[in-house]
């Protein structure tokens, strides 16, 4: 997650932006498009894309909250896991990405700045 | 109707959308944000954001752009993760089916998981809508919000020290979605399991450990779900 100032302005960025935009169009426009040929999504591709939300989406999350480090204590004393498993409580009552970004941070930075300073 | 460009549908569209601003001005503030920490100018990030159009791979691939990732791999995880979009499309098309073939491609455009949820409900509820009108009121303010954001995002990610750790809120984006996500026994075990493999997988080269712990998942969701019959 730090910088990395090598990736401005390189044709890979813009590829990388055409590509994704590209086939996200497509998905968009699928159906839209074809609609009339094709009545309904066959449950063969509907139900395993039901579980690529949360697969994904933890799959992305947990790596940048957690670090396993050769001991136990060194892998839970981490501001980032304390102040996420806060954020995750918040975003379980709350369902409000405001509120989350908002207790998330202010648990980093009082773990961050205040207790592990 | 009246034919003015403000009428009562499309307004209407921009009304009940704007309650959701709560969620999406944050969100794009981060993706302008991340987009900075990956290296990003402000032309790059605005062009991610009016042609990708589509929050959470947006930070998925500018996470994986900042971590030099293979292309295939920047590219892959955000397809898969905008893969959904093919359900929404499907789940929408039998509204617009009478529309002609243009406003269709226009109107695919800003098909986002909060314009769709909002315009399907709607039209189930109240079928004197103009139903193009009310999601393009939708659609299209999110649009709007989506690209200033990603702006004011890219100026102030730009003008906070690193110490701050302003993209831990990229992690907090996601947890906010995927808590939702996960709302019964199959979904629970998807994302247990695909963060759980992720965090163990996390030192494999070429970022695999999301491609590998993200496939676990999707695989855990579908035994849970035969399990559970």
């Amino acid at each position: 997650m730090t910088g990395a100032p090598s990736a401005a302005g390189s044709p890979r960025v813009w590829l990388a932006i055409v590509l994704i935009g590209v086939a996200t169009y497509g998905f968009r426009l699928s159906f839209i498009h074809l609609f009339g040929r094709i009545d309904e999504v066959p449950a063969r591709i509907t139900r395993p894309l039901r579980y690529v939300p949360p697969a994904v989406l933890a799959a992305l999350v947990l790596p940048d909250l957690l670090t396993l480090r050769p001991s136990l204590t060194a892998t839970l004393l981490d501001e980032r896991l304390i102040a996420g498993a806060v954020a995750g409580a918040v975003a379980w009552r709350t369902e409000n990405i405001f509120a989350t970004i908002a207790v998330g941070m202010t648990t980093l930075w009082l773990f961050r700045f205040v207790v592990f300073a | 109707m009246s034919d003015t460009l403000l009428d009562g549908d499309l307004w209407a569209g921009v009304r009940d959308v704007s309650p959701l601003m709560l969620g999406i001005v944050p969100f794009s503030l981060v993706a302008g944000i991340a987009a900075v920490d990956a290296g990003l100018g402000l032309a790059e990030a605005v062009g991610m954001s009016v042609i990708v159009f589509a929050g959470a791979s947006q930070l998925a691939a500018l996470d994986l752009l900042g971590s030099n990732a293979p292309l295939a791999v920047v590219v892959g995880t955000a397809v898969v993760i905008n893969v959904r979009m093919v359900m929404y499309s499907a789940s929408i098309a039998p509204y617009f089916a009478d529309y002609g073939r243009r406003l269709r491609a226009g109107l695919a455009y800003v098909l986002t998981d909060q314009a769709y949820a909002l315009s399907v409900a709607e039209f189930d509820r109240n079928s004197d809508r103009s139903r193009w009108r009310y999601y393009l009121g939708a659609g299209a303010s999110l649009w709007v919000v989506w690209q200033i954001g990603t702006v004011v995002g890219v100026v102030v990610g730009a003008g906070v020290p690193d110490a701050w750790g302003l993209t831990f809120a990229v992690p907090l984006v996601f947890l906010a979605l995927l808590v939702p996500a996960m709302k019964d026994r199959p979904s629970i075990a998807a994302g247990v399991s695909g963060g759980a493999v992720a965090v163990v997988a996390a030192g494999l080269p070429l970022n695999l450990g999301l491609l590998v712990g993200a496939s676990t998942g999707i695989v855990a969701g579908l035994a849970a779900e035969v399990l559970g019959e």
